[in-house]
């Protein structure tokens, strides 16, 4: 089940990774669309506002950078392009989406993999450890028999499931 | 009823489960110990002064706007100034307040250019275009570069524009001004710092 | 005079709390319950203090006495009665006496409690509390003072920021501090347990009615502030990943995992010293988080202004992470419980991949809400995460805890045989394949959203199996159906209030996906009369009105015909709302809502609104109202889960008595 845990997540990377590519066209007639506008400001934050993205900022200095992406995009260059301009001249900072370089390329890619990775190994080992170690080691068994908790498990199909196949299990282990 | 099955009870924690416990508590006090440095020098950043009179001019590399260089030279650090009288400028072109100084600023630059004192324009979080029409619209001829990455205003700490900071030959500040400076306050500095050491 | 009132009630409590914690340390350590009791009732005492502090402010807000600095900045003339007495906590101030005033109440009401056999954990309870309330209390006495004057008296206040004179925000964050406060109790409880070295699970029992109605208002602070940002901030969304938003979202991951985690300790008495973990994790977040908002390390739209209370705070979190972790290693020994695992795929293993799931999730959050902190640590520079680092990095996470919620049910105790599971889980897995075949034939063809709704139609039919089961099992002993539904819900609250919960997330999850996936949006100007399309909509721009609104509001409105499939079907009225006095804009959208979708419209400012032309955004938001629908059906699930059940209280009564004799043995 640890091989079906696995597949599963990559098939759920791999399928959200395609569903998420929606990428808008740009207006070729010279004429930018506020829609291009907007697909590229989404994306970079005001440098001096409080997270704020450039698609919704209100305040003047915003729509000045707004003019600014209008401009270079009429003059032909890609929203990858746009956004590569504003890091650079405001720093990796503005981008929501940081480029993989640098110190965001390890805290937010690396780490995280790392992360993920090494919990999940330690994780699966404390559990088998701990699984051997309760094959091993006689313990206590409560069979939860008191008068009023049964009275619970009989009125309770679930907990009398659970109960019943307790029961079971014990008395197979003889 | 009670029923309980005869327990045989579990031995004290084994040496490997004893080192397991040793290790987590261990990484727990790492880990807290580190968050707390983080946020605690985090907390230091928000209450960072800015540099004020009398403290060394934190320098800084200049990419001046083309035609708006120094000395001819496109780039430029501010120790490379040393020597000369340095007059800092933060503005912006949306900034409605640095447009009532910038004529003053640069008839200043124009009368002190030969006595060695050098006037310097960082463009606060501007977009080039805009910035070259605000220079252009005041005839503005000294030097003048964008404040790439907002590097320079987070090292002055500033928190809104203009600001002026003039710095003396020795590269210490001797004046910090929030807000439009006046012509005789400006003049006055200037004037007292060319008056010592000549 | 009132406001002198006020604050010396402010400082009376702060002195009261101080002699709760000095009584209740001597009453203990030198064995006089007396001094103890004393203890007590001055924590009880602290709440008609904080009553009587928090009713003078609210008197000042209303009657408008602006020689207070306070009243000056948030309340005005001219806003309506009930906006000046919710701007109570409409500044930092007010803001902190509400919450010592919810402090205050927790705690008088968890020491007023009948303590029978939890006597031994009072005093260090006491402790605890009364020292947290200490803090806060003397924040709000000597450092942020909502009583402090000015000097002099203008005639008018500033008013309430606009943002929160709507209704989402009024209630949004009562609700949060509910949330935030309620961890408290639980939390000075597992630590009055650990000094007082009473490890069994009475102090989990004890607090786990808190602890669920804690995490309830924190869920619904949760909902109702995407609520409230999608329906009046004006950017079309209703969860940014601001960091402020994450400070409360937090403390919840870990209060989920607390929540489930203690259904193992309840069951196999297995897993005490991670319980005691996780209870500390989440009160912990809860302290970060909110020092994260008032102190402005991390940069958010959200933060209070930047005041001196940062380092005061910054203290107080030292304190608190250190006494925690002193304790949890003092006492680690004895933690140490026989933790069993028979099977990867018993119930116990479930809940552990469950909180392991959590863990990663509130990790990465974490990470990156704290990544602009590193990076200008490193490289100088303030770097910032959006959205859709958060959402590539999360979303698989996410996907897998869907379908671990609707497996684990099918878990068992000790063991489960793969047999078993693959059984139960085939035909719900083929059935939920049916759907996304269907979806596939009327064209859906996004891998993504396609996986994720089998996820969510697979897990929602293992949870509805869950409840026909439990029915179907009364009806075989006569039950009428929904009289066996009835009692199957009444005699067994917490799981299938549980399992009502569990519901709740995957019809959001249905909508957050048609939502996130499936959203179109558009921008531009119109001319009256011209049209744009979206979808199958089609919108016609009719004009603009302009006209004044309530206080000093200037409203610019524009209409907007909406047709559906070339049918009218209703108008918008979107519009921009100017507080001149502070110069402040607002944009407010307007929708139209069905169940498949939302056409909502915003009114945009980057080229000015005439009489006949104006920008406009427009969003086609598929299957938005499921999320607000999912929200509801989860806050009902957690009711139901909470509702205090009398047979409850007599398992318990049992359980104890079992404990007693086996330790007896």
């Amino acid at each position: 089940m640890k091989t079906y845990r696995l597949r599963f997540v990559i098939v759920a990377i791999l399928g959200l990774a395609l569903g998420l590519t929606a990428v808008p066209a740009l207006a070729q007639d010279g004429v930018v669309s506020d829609d291009a506008v907007n697909a590229v400001a989404k994306d970079i934050y005001c440098p001096v506002c409080e997270n704020t993205p450039l698609d919704v900022c209100p305040t003047q200095a915003c729509a000045d950078w707004r003019d600014l992406i209008r401009t270079q995009l009429s003059e032909g260059k890609s929203p990858q392009e746009v956004r590569e301009y504003f890091a650079q001249i405001y720093g990796d900072g503005v981008l929501a989406n940081p480029p993989r370089r640098g110190l965001s390329l390890i805290v937010l890619w690396i780490l995280p993999v790392v992360l993920l990775l090494v919990g999940v190994l330690l994780f699966s080992r404390y559990l088998s450890d701990l699984r051997a170690q309760t094959a091993s080691a006689p313990r206590a068994v409560t069979v939860m028999t008191a008068s009023a908790p049964t009275a619970v498990a009989k009125s309770d199909p679930a907990a009398r499931d659970d109960y019943v196949a307790r029961v079971e299990q014990e008395l197979q282990k003889g | 009823m009670q029923e309980t099955v005869p327990t045989t009870q579990a031995p004290p924690a084994e040496p490997s489960a004893r080192r397991s416990l040793r290790w987590t508590t261990l990484a727990m006090w790492a880990g807290l110990l580190a968050l707390l440095a983080l946020t605690g020098w985090g907390l230091l950043r928000t209450t960072a002064e800015r540099p004020a009179a009398g403290q060394p001019a934190p320098t800084f590399e200049m990419q001046f706007y083309d035609g708006y260089g120094w000395e001819g030279r496109p780039l430029a650090d501010l120790a490379d100034m040393h020597g000369q009288i340095v007059v800092l400028n933060f503005w912006a072109s949306w900034c409605v307040e640095c447009r009532l100084e910038a004529d003053m600023l640069e008839n200043s630059w124009r009368k002190y250019r030969d006595q060695g004192v050098v006037f310097l324009g960082i463009a606060h979080v501007d977009t080039e275009p805009k910035s070259l029409a605000y220079l252009s619209e005041f005839n503005i001829t000294y030097p003048n570069a964008p404040d790439l990455g907002t590097a320079v205003s987070r090292k002055y700490e500033i928190t809104g524009v203009p600001e002026t900071f003039i710095i003396d030959r020795t590269g210490t500040i001797a004046h910090v001004q929030i807000g439009p400076i006046s012509e005789r306050a400006l003049h006055g500095i200037i004037d007292g710092l060319l008056g010592q050491g000549g | 005079m009132i406001a002198d009132f006020g604050y010396t009630a402010l400082l009376f409590a702060f002195a009261v709390a101080i002699y709760a914690v000095g009584a209740a340390w001597y009453g203990r350590r030198q064995n006089k319950p007396a001094w103890v009791e004393s203890a007590r009732n001055a924590t009880i005492l602290t709440f008609p203090l904080l009553a009587l502090a928090s009713g003078a402010l609210v008197y000042l807000l209303v009657t408008g006495d602006f020689s207070i600095n306070y009243v000056w900045q948030v309340s005005s003339r001219g806003m309506p009665t009930y906006l000046k007495v919710t701007s109570l906590w409409g500044g930092q101030a007010g803001s902190l006496l509400f919450w010592n005033l919810l402090l205050a109440a927790f705690t008088a009401t968890a020491m007023a409690r009948k303590w029978q056999e939890d006597k031994p954990l009072m005093p260090y309870a006491i402790i605890v509390a009364s020292f947290t309330q200490i803090f806060f209390l003397g924040i709000s006495a000597f450092v942020e003072n909502p009583f402090a004057r000015l000097p002099f008296t203008p005639p008018d206040g500033n008013g309430l920021n606009p943002l929160l004179r709507h209704p989402g925000m009024i209630i949004h964050p009562p609700m949060l501090y509910l949330g935030f406060v309620g961890f408290t109790i639980p939390y000075a409880f597992a630590m009055a347990a650990l000094m007082a070295n009473r490890l069994d699970d009475r102090w989990i029992q004890t607090t786990r009615r808190w602890t669920l109605v804690a995490w309830l208002f924190l869920s619904l602070g949760l909902i109702l502030g995407g609520r409230w940002a999608y329906d009046v901030l004006g950017w079309g969304g209703y969860w940014a990943w601001d960091p402020v938003e994450n400070a409360s979202l937090m403390p919840w991951l870990a209060g989920t995992a607390f929540l489930h985690s203690v259904m193992i300790q309840e069951k196999r008495n297995i897993f005490k010293r991670w319980n005691v973990f996780l209870v500390v994790l989440t009160y912990s977040l809860v302290i970060l988080g909110t020092f994260i908002v008032r102190s402005g390390v991390i940069s958010s739209v959200h933060s209070f202004a930047q005041s001196a209370i940062g380092p005061l705070f910054f203290g107080f979190i030292v304190i608190m992470f250190i006494f925690s972790a002193y304790w949890m290693t003092v006492r680690r020994e004895a933690l140490v419980s026989e933790n069993h695992l028979d099977s990867f795929l018993s119930r116990e293993a479930a809940f552990l991949y469950n909180n392991f799931l959590f863990l990663a999730i509130l990790a990465i959050v974490f990470l990156f809400t704290y990544y602009p902190i590193f990076s200008e640590l490193f490289t100088g520079e303030k770097g910032f995460v959006g959205p859709p680092v958060y959402e590539r990095a999360l979303a698989p996470l996410f996907a897998v805890l869907l379908v671990l919620m609707g497996v684990a049910p099918l878990t068992m105790w000790y063991r489960t045989t793969l047999k078993r599971l693959e059984l139960a889980a085939r035909w719900p897995a083929l059935a939920a394949l049916l759907v996304i075949v269907a979806l596939f034939a009327l064209g859906m063809r996004s891998w993504g959203a396609l996986l994720g709704f089998w996820i969510v139609a697979f897990s929602t039919i293992l949870t509805l199996i869950e409840f026909w089961k439990g029915t179907r099992a009364r009806m075989r002993k006569g039950e009428a159906p929904w009289t066996a539904y009835a009692n199957l819900m009444a005699r067994n609250r917490r799981r299938y209030g549980g399992y009502w919960i569990h519901l709740g997330v995957l019809v959001m999850a249905f909508g957050i996906i048609g939502t996130e996936i499936f959203q179109q949006e558009t921008q531009i100007r119109l001319q009256t009369g011209e049209r744009v399309a979206l979808g199958y909509y089609e919108a016609e721009f009719k004009g603009v009105s302009r006209f004044p609104g309530p206080d000093d509001l200037l409203i610019t409105e524009a209409q907007v015909d909406v047709y559906q499939n070339g049918r009218f079907v209703t108008t918008l009225t979107p519009r921009t709302e100017l507080y001149t006095r502070t110069g402040q804009p607002m944009t407010i959208p307007s929708a139209r809502s069905t169940v498949a979708e939302d056409f909502y419209i915003l009114l945009i400012n980057w080229e000015p609104t005439t009489a006949n032309a104006a920008t406009l955004r427009l969003y086609l938001n598929p299957l938005i109202n499921w999320v607000w629908a999912g929200g509801f059906v989860f806050v009902l699930g957690t009711l139901i889960a909470a509702w205090p059940d009398p047979r409850d209280e007599k398992v318990r009564v049992a359980r104890q008595e079992r404990l007693v004799v086996s330790a007896a043995d």
